[in-house]
């Protein structure tokens, strides 16, 4: 089944990705396929309930789908004889609620799992872990712990914290949606500047000026389905979906 | 008043001084704080051990796919749920002296019967504090530990645990005092920690009032030693606050 699913270009391939959450009537997911290539800037929009946030956590696993299959880099995430946690590090994710580690410092945030995984020498990870500090603007945040920082430095920390490991992908879970407005634009700055480094990023949001701006391609999704997809042009200005079009007149 | 001090002074010669008796609480004092230390390990280990357990199984036995791995954990959580029924069920007394004459009856090593009779009682209520802890971290820390390629074992020892300890330090710390208080049935066994040091003295000058006052001093001064240092900790802890 690898054999087929080996294409070079291709880093995640989904295949009627199904997801029934226990206690719930309707389907999160319902029959989802999509291939993200390399350098893809993938952007997924939708209402709320729509399945986005569950279609992003399927990609790592972090939501065990009910049905379907996911393929990252030709090995199959939802084969149980693949080791997942060695997938995950090459999968980086940025959450809504940041989720930095409280207890660490900025510092023991990024390089933990480097050190800890056998990724990297400590000084290595130190090393890396000021390299990227500087690059999204908060060198003099190292050596201070998360609870200090404001919401936007924080997501870019966390940012950074899953950069560290080297992922081949980023996924980005509504990353801007806990943040002051103010705070937003110095997150999406990061973002962008990843996005023009030719990284691989599959992200959730409401930012409908990010995704024109940078996406390779938007996807809306509603109900569980994959309504339509296309590149940031034809999708805004020519949305030829009824449901995207009414949509896209109440966000823009 | 002066007949009063001399009559305290001849019963604290007589008491503590006479015969080297103070020999018999500072070798009671010894043993009390051995019973506790090897007693708080145990109990520690057993309760993060239990606490993971249940902590997992309530978090996870619902989403996990069928298999072996869930049969174990059912299997698991069902001994830690019966351990804790059956330990903070029955007096600790009781369980110490059912380790004694029952299951180590052929055993002499009254001091392993003790650190065992006490850290399997302590565990049942470290288990359920930490367990209270690891419920109170948000689950996005797990999430994020998974995301970054951790294991689950990973994430709980490096992520998890380490914050849900820093928020339970205040009721851990109050275990730990009830533990070495509860070191003081020790005595049931025929071990001679601080309390049955004092009885013994009872036992040979007919005077209880110096040797009981003396080890309630002990007491207290070893739990405010113990609560100074636990203070100590939880500020140091605390550092990463602000």
């Amino acid at each position: 089944m690898t054999t087929e699913h080996n294409d070079s270009n291709v880093l995640i391939e989904v295949q009627g990705l199904e997801k029934h959450f226990k206690n719930s009537t309707v389907r999160a997911l319902n029959g989802i396929d999509v291939k993200i290539n390399k350098g893809d800037v993938v952007v997924v929009i939708g209402p709320s309930g729509s399945g986005k946030s569950t279609f992003l956590r399927c990609l790592n696993l972090l939501e065990v789908p009910t049905g379907g299959h996911i393929w990252f880099e030709g090995q199959e995430i939802t084969d149980k004889k693949n080791d997942i946690n060695k997938m995950r590090q090459k999968m980086g994710m940025v959450f809504q609620s940041f989720n930095l580690f409280p207890h660490k410092s900025v510092r023991q945030n990024i390089t933990m799992a480097p050190i800890k995984l056998g990724v990297m020498k400590k000084d290595e990870a130190n090393r890396r872990a000021e390299e990227l500090v500087e690059r999204v603007g908060l060198p003099d945040k190292i050596d201070t712990y998360p609870n200090s920082l404001s919401g936007g430095q924080k997501q870019r920390i966390a940012i950074v914290r899953a950069l560290a490991m080297n992922p081949d992908v980023m996924l980005f879970d509504e990353p801007t949606s806990a943040l002051d407005p103010e705070m937003i634009g110095e997150v999406l700055d990061v973002m962008k500047e990843l996005a023009k480094e030719g990284m691989t990023m599959v992200v959730v949001t409401h930012e409908m000026g990010f995704a024109k701006e940078v996406a390779t391609r938007v996807i809306f999704m509603e109900d569980g389905k994959i309504l339509a997809e296309d590149t940031p042009e034809e999708f805004f200005d020519n949305p030829d979906n009824e449901r995207l079009r009414s949509f896209l007149s109440k966000v823009l | 008043m002066t007949e009063w001090f001399a009559h305290q002074k001849a019963l604290f010669f007589l008491n503590l001084i006479d015969d080297d008796r103070w020999r018999y609480l500072a070798d009671g004092l010894v043993l009390t704080l051995e019973i506790t230390f090897f007693a708080l390990i145990l109990g520690l280990t057993i309760g993060i051990i239990i606490a993971i357990i249940r902590a997992t199984h309530d978090n996870t036995y619902d989403t996990m796919a069928p298999g072996f791995g869930k049969i174990v954990l059912k299997v698991l959580n069902i001994i830690s749920k019966v351990y804790l029924t059956v330990i903070r069920g029955t007096p600790v007394v009781v369980q110490l002296l059912i380790m004694y004459y029952i299951i180590f009856a052929t055993s002499n090593n009254k001091l392993i019967v003790a650190v065992l009779a006490f850290g399997i009682n302590s565990g049942a209520y470290v288990a359920e504090i930490v367990r209270s802890g690891i419920m109170s971290i948000d689950k996005g820390q797990m999430e994020a530990g998974r995301s970054l390629g951790f294991n689950y074992v990973q994430t709980m020892t490096g992520i998890i645990i380490p914050q849900a300890f820093k928020n339970v330090l205040p009721a851990l710390a109050n275990e730990f005092i009830t533990l070495l208080k509860e070191t003081a049935v020790s005595g049931y066994i025929a071990l001679q920690d601080l309390t049955k040091g004092a009885y013994i003295i009872i036992g040979r000058t007919y005077s209880a009032f110096m040797p009981l006052i003396a080890i309630a001093l002990v007491y207290l001064v070893l739990v405010m030693f113990f609560t100074w240092l636990v203070g100590r900790l939880e500020r140091r802890l605390r550092s990463s606050d602000h």
